[in-house]
């Protein structure tokens, strides 16, 4: 499989006679997406790549933002979901875009849960959706690729859960790439009304060999109303070939709980972003991103905790493994604004050097402009030496299995924070995969 | 009979390969035998256990060390430990965040058949019945193997690892040192119950404490790199009341 053939500009890969098509075939879908899609198609052309004096960039490899060549990848045949033997409540299947749906159980379904490919929703629950897209985006340095995403999604699921429904089992999502060349825009929107109580999970993976190059930029939306709680949980496994955007944002609202929990496992050089806005009293997040970070790729990760209003609290704890000559790029920043006073936010990046020819960055940042405020920040590297090595080796555990070993034991206070059992293991057994000899 | 050999073996540091440390020792253990190596300071016995285990700091430039008849010089340290060797470190290492359960479990689950999984319940009722044995809290279990550990419990942990891993030949090195009397006899009594035809044990020390307690079948002074003497237990005796520099005067009597 491999992308449409489609004339490319040189700078860009991706043309505009792409977005033609994409727009035609997007045609029955409600004007304000169209327009939306094509005022971002613009900003994404007039938008440059980010270049060396851009401070949201600092440390990146600008070089390996390379968008020649890619285009939008034919129809998949059907993927079969693969990480998610777990019980759960409803579960849609991105097979090169193409959906694939689990039916949402009757009971769900009756008091108002919508879970559906983002394009069923838009046509069905539009204003719905209209009023939570990119409401709050993340502007951490992406803002050209978020763009294109806009422009050119098709894929990804809307989940809303309304008011006072909670809804045990998790929903899962999983987005499989697979062709060379091609490109894939996911974008997820959930929305929490007030005291709803829901888990996603979301699997990206490329399907075909690990040599495929790729490109994705995923977006995502997290909404959470007065005193909801939603746990999000997106896993990427994506070829050694790809690169890759994420972006996340978060709003909780008065007394709302999100969890946040992102692994990163693949990709050639993959860009995390996430922004947590705590906008109501009581409001909490909890951002926790795991890494594996082997060979010779990057992952470069920037976070914004912004407490907007008072009594909010937030804490960010990521954990990256690094191995071989791969680099890691950590660069958070806690905002409190005049108002939030009474915040508490932590803020903690700790790096597993097995390597040292790795390379982690830390950037940690504070700006705080109320008085009365708890915050705190650091970052931390720690070594696993030749000695501790060989004492493993020494008891008979091979090399892949003792680093997986250590990455398992460090990553293991992150997995404790998530409540399901099954989605816990279901993480451990994707990052145990990364170890086989 | 399985035989752990040591052949006019020559070690150095990786860095500095023509300065040997080991110079040219021989020694052959054989399932059932205890043999104790015993020497001062800087004499190489614990470079001599390291390298026999394949630690990347040490070379062998001459010589050779056959488990059962084979070479093992070109395997890895992980596959000798997986062929019958255990290495007791004179100083473990501390692996914090991995718990001595998971731990021993990924060194237990290393030595099963491809594809094969470990039984835990077993596991766990073999580990506590050789914990109680050693008088380890079970609550160990849940630590960081060495991290925080008095000497002692880091020498019992060493033994612990050596009970559930079951080698057929174990390099103890200094195991006694930093114990107290009561700590040495729960080791002491933890290597004896292990003892038999199945095990040969190497126990490298420099003192003779030790071997009141675990009676060596044989016992070789080490010095400069290589074997000097070799006896019964009581040349530790000899040894004890005489102390090295007998042995460095019969040795420089003899060269000169
Ligand atoms: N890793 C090492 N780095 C530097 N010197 C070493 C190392 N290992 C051993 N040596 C040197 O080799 C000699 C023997 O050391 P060692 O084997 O520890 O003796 P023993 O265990 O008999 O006390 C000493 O001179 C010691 O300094
Ligand atoms: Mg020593």
């Amino acid at each position: 499989m491999s992308a449409s053939p489609l004339s490319t500009t040189p700078a860009e890969g991706l043309s505009s006679a792409h977005f033609a098509t994409h727009l035609s075939r997007s045609a029955a879908l409600p004007a304000w997406w169209l327009d939306a899609k094509k005022a971002a198609w613009n900003q994404f052309t007039a938008l440059p790549l980010p270049s060396r004096t851009d401070e949201t960039w600092r440390f990146s490899d600008l070089k390996g933002l390379d968008l020649t060549g890619f285009g939008l990848p034919e129809a998949a045949p059907q993927a079969t979901p693969k990480h998610a033997a777990f019980p759960q409540s409803a579960e849609l299947v991105f097979a090169n875009g193409q959906a694939t749906r689990g039916p949402v159980p009757a009971d769900l379904a009756g008091r108002g849960v919508i879970f559906a490919p983002l394009e069923e929703a838009l046509r069905e629950h539009g204003d719905l959706v209209r009023s939570y897209f990119q409401k709050h985006p993340a502007n951490l340095g992406s803002e050209k690729f978020v763009a294109l995403n806009t422009a050119l999604t098709a894929t990804g699921a809307f989940l809303y859960v309304p008011a006072d429904v909670e809804v045990a089992l998790p929903f899962v999502v999983q987005h499989t790439l697979t062709g060379q060349n091609v490109a894939a825009f996911p974008h997820t929107l959930v929305v929490l009304g007030p005291r709803a109580k829901a888990t996603l999970v979301e699997f990206f993976v490329s399907g075909g060999a690990a040599s495929e190059r790729q490109l994705v930029s995923g977006v995502n939306d997290l909404h959470a109303a007065e005193g909801a709680q939603l746990t999000y949980v997106g896993a990427q496994h994506w070829s050694r070939q790809t690169l890759a955007f994420q972006v996340n944002s978060i709003a909780a609202g008065r007394d709302a709980r999100v969890l946040s929990l992102n692994l990163h496992l693949g990709g050639r050089q993959a860009r995390h972003e996430s922004h947590s806005r705590l906008l109501g009293p009581g409001a909490h997040s909890e951002m926790l991103a795991l890494t594996v970070a082997d060979g010779d790729r990057e992952f470069d990760q920037r976070t914004l905790q912004t407490h907007v209003a008072p009594h909010t609290t937030s804490n960010l704890l990521y954990k990256n493994a690094l191995l071989d000559t791969a680099k890691t790029i950590f660069s958070g920043l806690i905002i409190v604004e005049p108002d939030a006073q009474k915040t508490d936010a932590y803020q903690k990046n700790r790096n597993l050097m097995l390597s040292d020819e790795a390379e982690a960055h830390s950037l940690p940042g504070l700006e705080i402009q109320a008085n009365d405020v708890k915050c705190s920040h650091g970052s931390t590297s720690a070594r696993i030496d030749a000695e501790q090595e060989f004492y493993l080796q020494a008891r008979g555990i091979a090399p892949a299995a003792a680093r997986r070993l250590l990455v398992t034991a460090f990553f293991e206070e992150v997995l404790n924070k998530l409540e399901n059992e099954d989605v816990h293991a279901a993480l451990t057994a994707l990052i145990a995969s990364r170890f086989q000899a | 009979m399985p035989s752990l050999e040591i052949r006019d073996l020559f070690v150095a540091l990786a860095a500095t390969p023509d300065k040997p440390i080991v110079k040219g020792l021989n020694l052959t253990i054989r399932t059932g035998e205890v043999h104790a190596i015993m020497g001062p300071n800087g004499t190489g016995k614990s470079t001599l256990s390291k390298a026999i285990s394949g630690h990347p700091d040490y070379v062998i430039t001459s010589g050779d060390v056959i488990l059962d008849g084979k070479s093992i010089l070109e395997m890895e340290p992980d596959e000798r430990a997986r062929a019958g060797l255990f290495l007791a470190f004179q100083y473990p290492s501390e692996i914090p965040g991995v718990s001595i359960a998971n731990f021993l479990r990924a060194a237990v689950q290393a030595r099963l058949a491809e594809g094969e999984e470990l039984d835990a319940t077993a596991y766990y009722k073999r580990l506590y019945s050789k914990m109680d044995m050693l008088k380890i809290d079970r609550k160990f279990t849940s630590r960081s193997v060495n991290e925080g550990f008095s000497g002692g419990e880091k020498k019992r942990c060493e033994i612990l690892q050596m009970a559930m891993l079951e080698p057929t030949f174990a390099l103890m090195d200094e195991t006694d040192s930093g114990l107290d009397i009561d700590a040495l006899r729960i080791v002491a009594e933890g290597v004896e119950a292990m003892r038999g035809d199945k095990l040969g044990v190497l126990l490298i020390t420099h003192y003779q404490r030790l071997l009141d307690y675990i009676v060596p079948d044989f016992v070789h002074v080490m010095y400069d790199g290589r074997i000097v003497k070799s006896g019964d237990k009581t040349l530790a005796l000899e040894l004890e009341a005489k102390g090295y520099d007998w042995v460095k005067q019969e040795l420089a009597a003899a060269t000169a």
